[in-house]
């Protein structure tokens, strides 16, 4: 049984407390991540998603129910001892740059740690070789593309050797190209450690590679469980406002044209072996 | 037309000059400042003038930058050197043609003004050309940080500072984008009286004042998920190394100002 990493209990958050007529961002939701999952938040605008990551790392704090991390109740006093072991990557890879070079940037939560001098050139330099940006030590931000903008910034969250890390739709302001680079990055960096990620995200390929998918929707828990047992919903997550994996709109599309297919399909490539071996199991 | 505001202009290079610390460098300036209202005759103006000349030689920078450096005071040393030329009234009359009359002192002073004017110019543009805008603030920052008793919020300063000057290009860019946009639109930037193109910047302000409160507000919960608590218990990742050359640069200045007070009036 791995150890509980983040856990919701019934909790309950409202941009707006005295006006009662509005619905609260995020209502009586629960959930536990255990160390080590890859965990996607999905859910369309409005859902209450964004939400979810402030209250996860203290940005904001819920009105009822509680958060714990590392199964400890998050409050004013282990505030940045948590932020500390918990990295985040935003929307916006200029708005999140704040040093003058890659390298500065890196070391900002470092600087703000307090980490020695000596110890920081090191993190710097083998966080910077993970995200595969090390020719870039000394460039400046405006010289970058959105994704390697956005490999800084995991760099940077990374450098602190965190245990958890948060990416808010962190690439969604990406061309294709850079969004796979990142999920390739990500990706690398949970093979050789244990790191726990959740992804905020309303791209549902993203969503495909995570352990487990929580749906929120209006605010509430609307599902959750793996990406396969999520994406059987089908038309129930249309209706939600979210969008299928290609593939599987792709297989849904050719079914009601009448095309034989075996099985559901999560990825465009066992959609394509599907199709070309359809022949054979007639 | 945008790429031509750069600030800061730093110019990479590998020479002597480059490589000095930043402080050195800054406190050189700053002393240099005082030693040149030593000179006042025509030996130490010329000594200012040759040591001036051999560190620009030092720095390698090309002399177009230092003139394009030169460019927004040239009005300034004209203005004055001919204030000078004109008012001054000692010595014996070298011209004199209906109204106007030139003195021998007025000519003398007029001179001397212009050199000191662009010994400085050309020493802060060096100043600015071999070192970069995140040294300086560094340098800035270490070198006021005495005055951290007096409550002054060094390193909020130094952070402002090295801020503004990352986002400089990113604002750029998007002043550049608000600009085509309007521009699509039918807005009229470049033609009309002042009147008009004082209108026509109103919505390119805008948007752009929207954005960066947007960006600053976006900065600024990157900063706190990352830690940042104000300068307590910081580290710092650059370091400044100080370096017997950084000790001997600033010798230099005192042993100026030893053979300029030798050899002034």
């Amino acid at each position: 049984m791995k150890r509980e990493i983040i856990s919701l209990q019934e909790v309950t958050f409202t941009y707006a407390e005295e006006d009662i007529g509005i619905r609260p961002a995020i209502q009586n939701v629960s959930y536990t991540i255990n160390e080590g999952e890859w965990v996607a938040i999905v859910g369309h605008n409005g859902s209450g998603k964004s939400t979810l990551a402030r209250l996860m790392n203290g940005l904001l704090f819920p009105q009822t129910g509680t958060v714990r991390i590392f199964g400890e109740p998050l409050n004013e006093h282990n505030l940045w001892d948590t932020r500390s072991k918990m990295g985040m990557v935003f929307q916006n890879p200029d708005n999140q740059f704040v040093g003058a070079t890659v390298q500065d940037d890196v070391a900002f939560a470092l600087e703000n740690n307090g980490i020695p001098f000596e110890e920081m050139v090191e993190r710097v330099h083998a966080s910077l070789a993970k995200v595969k940006m090390s020719d870039f030590m000394n460039s400046e931000p405006h010289h970058l593309s959105g994704g390697q903008k956005q490999r800084v910034a995991i760099a940077g969250a990374i450098a602190l050797q965190p245990s958890i890390l948060l990416l808010d739709e962190a690439t969604s302001m990406l061309d294709p190209q850079g969004r796979e680079e990142v999920l390739q990055t990500v990706h690398e960096l949970r093979k050789e450690t244990d790191l726990t990620v959740i992804s905020i995200t309303h791209d549902l390929e993203e969503a495909l590679l995570a352990d487990r998918v929580i749906v929120m929707n209006q605010g509430e828990k609307y599902a959750t469980g793996s990406p396969h047992e999520v994406f059987e919903r089908g038309q129930e997550l249309i209706d939600l406002g979210l969008d299928l994996p290609f593939a599987m709109n792709m297989s849904r599309l050719l079914r009601a044209q009448g095309v034989q297919l075996v099985a559901d399909h999560m990825s465009e490539e066992e959609l394509v072996n599907d199709l070309w071996t359809s022949h054979f199991n007639k | 037309m945008l790429e031509k505001m750069i600030f800061g202009r730093y110019i990479p290079g590998d020479s002597f000059i480059h490589r000095l610390d930043a402080r050195a460098k800054l406190l050189f300036v700053f002393f240099f400042i005082m030693v040149v209202f030593i000179a006042n005759n025509w030996i130490t103006y010329g000594i200012l003038l040759v040591f001036t000349f051999l560190i620009i030689k030092l720095s390698k920078i090309r002399l177009y930058f230092l003139i394009n450096g030169l460019k927004p005071v040239v009005f300034l040393i004209i203005f004055t050197f001919l204030l000078h030329l004109f008012f001054t009234r000692e010595g014996p009359i070298i011209l004199d043609w209906k109204f106007i009359k030139i003195y021998e002192e007025g000519l003398k002073q007029g001179i001397f003004i212009s050199i000191r004017f662009t010994v400085l110019v050309i020493l802060t543009s060096i100043l600015t050309l071999t070192t970069t805008p995140i040294s300086i603030t560094d340098a800035l920052e270490i070198l006021l940080n005495p005055l951290k008793k007096w409550k002054l919020p060094v390193h909020e300063l130094a952070l402002m500072m090295s801020i503004s000057l990352r986002f400089i290009p990113t604002l750029m860019d998007e002043t550049d984008k608000i600009m085509k946009a309007q521009m699509a639109r039918g807005s009229d930037m470049t033609t009309g009286n002042m009147k008009e193109r004082m209108n026509a910047i109103v919505p390119l302000l805008i948007p752009l004042f929207v954005s960066a409160f947007k960006r600053a507000e976006d900065l600024a919960t990157a900063m706190e998920v990352r830690g940042y608590r104000g300068g307590e218990g910081r580290t710092r990742y650059r370091k400044l190394e100080w370096a017997l050359r950084d000790t001997l640069t600033l010798l230099t200045l005192v042993v100026l100002a030893v053979i300029l007070v030798y050899f002034r009036n």
